[in-house]
């Protein structure tokens, strides 16, 4: 159905003389520099963006709906699709709230390798938006760089799980599989090669005088703004907030690692792009810390706790594993789930990605929402662009790293 | 991680509210008429700079449930990562509560979406339209009275033809 971008306006009426010289301009639904579906209505005086009322829900698939009807392990293959830039980190944020609403805590060595997966996820996630930001503004040799670093990362999650793109690599009480010695020998390689494209990709960019000039002072959100218009993650931190839940409330291993939290003051889109940049160097200062301590030991709950499916080998060899099996898959059985509701939420790299979970006893669910950082930084975007010119669009909407699968759901 | 001040604060001035506390997190239940008073004394006199979220769950079907809906909103204070969850209960024919736009611009858009899913009306909201699903859509989806496949809504899309396009 196309809208009437007229009944749109949240302008208010403006002369009927000045009114006609506006132009509209319909900014996606398919356009390249969205890189997702979304949909902006801009207002143009001339080349200045006067206003720009999104249009949003082109991806909405009912992700909060289906989480009523799927169990707290069959969930994760849905948050896979939420932010499928970072799936890892979804994956690991959803066991998180699930864990927090039954209570327990997950082994050693499972805490340690979700870590390392979140923070490869939170890697992978800034170098696409970073550099498809880059390759909005013109920067594109910088783009092929972050991709080709994003490929190595890739390969790793594969060697994990099987799986490339949609990893579904948490479960309830730990992880589908350890981390096999491959894995960990591909994740040092990226640990010991990465510093060097990032040296290389910081020299393209950093001091790029066309790059300065398209992202310095464009789009700036000071610091009182970012906190009533609810930012959090890597958008908040380049405006000054310096929130960061790894350190303020840490969970998984978090608390074992020497990391510093990365801010800025300015708020443009040049300090979103450095802050995200000067991420990385620390979540590789994480990777590197958790892959060389990881802690021997199971990677799942034992079976007595009855919350994870056992493995094959326990199933068919002992009876415990044999009860705690059927336990779990028999209908009407399933994992024992308080009848109470709780919030819990991770550091993802778009910002806090929680979850709030509502627990009716069965183990489907009642109610399983999700608070999406796109979401949030989306609503700020007509906020920032007002006043810019029709280029400065896609630069302040890389900069924000609109994913919108997890915008609409 | 509420700590008890901004608790014996609320209990202050408004009286006795009801409290809860699960896997360590504060809940309070605002009656709906208060809520903007208690947001606004969270904001400017306790220090609660954010507000992370706002949701809704419908307790159609909830064991021992006393209420039809309940608003969930999250807050944080950003320099102590101190969290409360304020709980608002609504039923059936007074389905609306006062908006928060004026104190926090980011709940415009979780409103719209809360009202888009559960049909909870804003009082004060500058612009409360439906965010994620089409303007003509007629039903609140995510109340649990409306079907998991939805009811045809998909299939009696009117046909946009190649020569109308």
């Amino acid at each position: 159905m196309p809208l009437e971008p007229a009944t749109l306006t949240s302008l208010p009426e403006a002369g009927g003389d000045e009114q006609e010289y506006l132009w509209t301009l319909n900014f996606g639904p398919q356009h390249p520099a969205t890189h997702t579906t979304l949909r902006i209505v801009l207002k143009l005086a001339g080349e200045q963006v006067v206003d720009a009322i999104p249009d949003i829900g082109y991806l909405h698939s009912g992700f909060e709906k289906i989480g009523e009807s799927l169990d707290y392990n069959q969930y994760v293959t849905v948050t896979d699709r939420m932010n499928y830039i970072s799936p890892l980190a979804n994956n690991v944020a959803w066991h998180h709230a699930v864990e927090t609403l039954l209570g327990i805590d997950v082994p050693r060595r499972a805490q340690y390798i979700r870590t390392i997966v979140a923070e490869l996820a939170r890697i992978s996630d800034h170098l696409l938006c970073c550099g498809a930001m880059g390759l909005d503004v013109g920067a594109f040799t910088f783009f092929l760089y972050a991709f080709n670093e994003r490929e190595t990362l890739y390969d790793a999650f594969e060697t994990l799980c099987g799986a490339r793109f949609t990893t579904s690599y948490t479960r309830v009480g730990g992880v589908m599989r350890d981390a096999s010695p491959l894995f960990i020998e591909k994740v040092r390689h990226f640990v010991r090669a990465f510093p060097r494209t990032l040296d290389d990709m910081e020299r393209l960019l950093n001091r790029n005088r066309i790059f300065i000039d398209r992202t310095r002072g464009v789009g700036v959100l000071t610091k009182q703004e970012a906190l009533a218009r609810s930012c959090t993650g890597p958008v908040a931190r380049a405006s000054g907030v310096t929130m960061d839940l790894r350190k303020d409330a840490p969970y998984l291993a978090y608390e074992d690692f020497d990391f510093n939290v990365c801010c800025m003051t300015t708020g443009d889109c040049y300090a979103r792009y450095l802050v995200r940049m000067a991420e990385m160097r620390e979540s590789l200062k994480i990777v590197s810390q958790a892959i060389e301590n990881l802690p021997s030991g199971p990677v799942n709950l034992d079976t007595g706790e009855r919350v994870t499916i056992p493995d094959k080998s326990q199933v068919y060899t002992t009876i415990e594993g044999c009860i705690s099996h059927f336990e779990l898959i028999m209908a009407n059985r399933g994992i024992e789930v308080p009848h109470e509701e709780s919030y819990a939420a991770i550091e993802a790299p778009n910002g806090e990605l929680g979850f709030y979970i509502v627990g009716d006893g069965s183990d489907v669910a009642y109610r399983a929402r999700c608070r999406p950082p796109s979401f949030i930084h989306f609503a700020v975007f007509p906020h920032l662009i007002r006043g810019h010119t029709l280029s400065d669009v896609v630069a302040v909407l890389g900069s924000l790293n609109i994913i919108a699968a997890e915008l609409d759901r | 991680m509420a700590s008890q001040k901004a608790l014996a604060a609320l209990t202050q001035r408004f009286g006795k509210l009801e409290t809860s506390e699960f896997r360590g997190q504060t809940r309070v239940v605002v009656p709906r008429d208060k809520l903007l008073d208690v947001v606004r004394m969270l904001r400017d006199e306790l220090a609660f700079d954010l507000l992370v979220d706002i949701t809704c769950v419908d307790y159609l079907n909830y064991r021992n449930a006393q209420h039809r809906f309940g608003l969930v909103y999250l807050f944080a204070v950003t320099e102590t990562n101190e969290r409360l969850t304020l709980r608002v209960f609504l039923d059936e024919p007074q389905l609306s509560v006062d908006s928060l736009v004026p104190l926090y611009e980011g709940a415009n858009w979780l409103e719209r979406e809360v009202f888009d899913m559960f049909g909870i009306r804003f009082e004060g909201h500058p612009d409360l339209r439906r965010i994620l699903l089409p303007e003509e859509f007629t039903a609140f989806p995510l109340r649990k009275d409306y079907p998991l496949q939805g009811r045809g809504e998909r299939h009696n899309f009117p046909v946009l033809t190649r020569d109308e396009g």
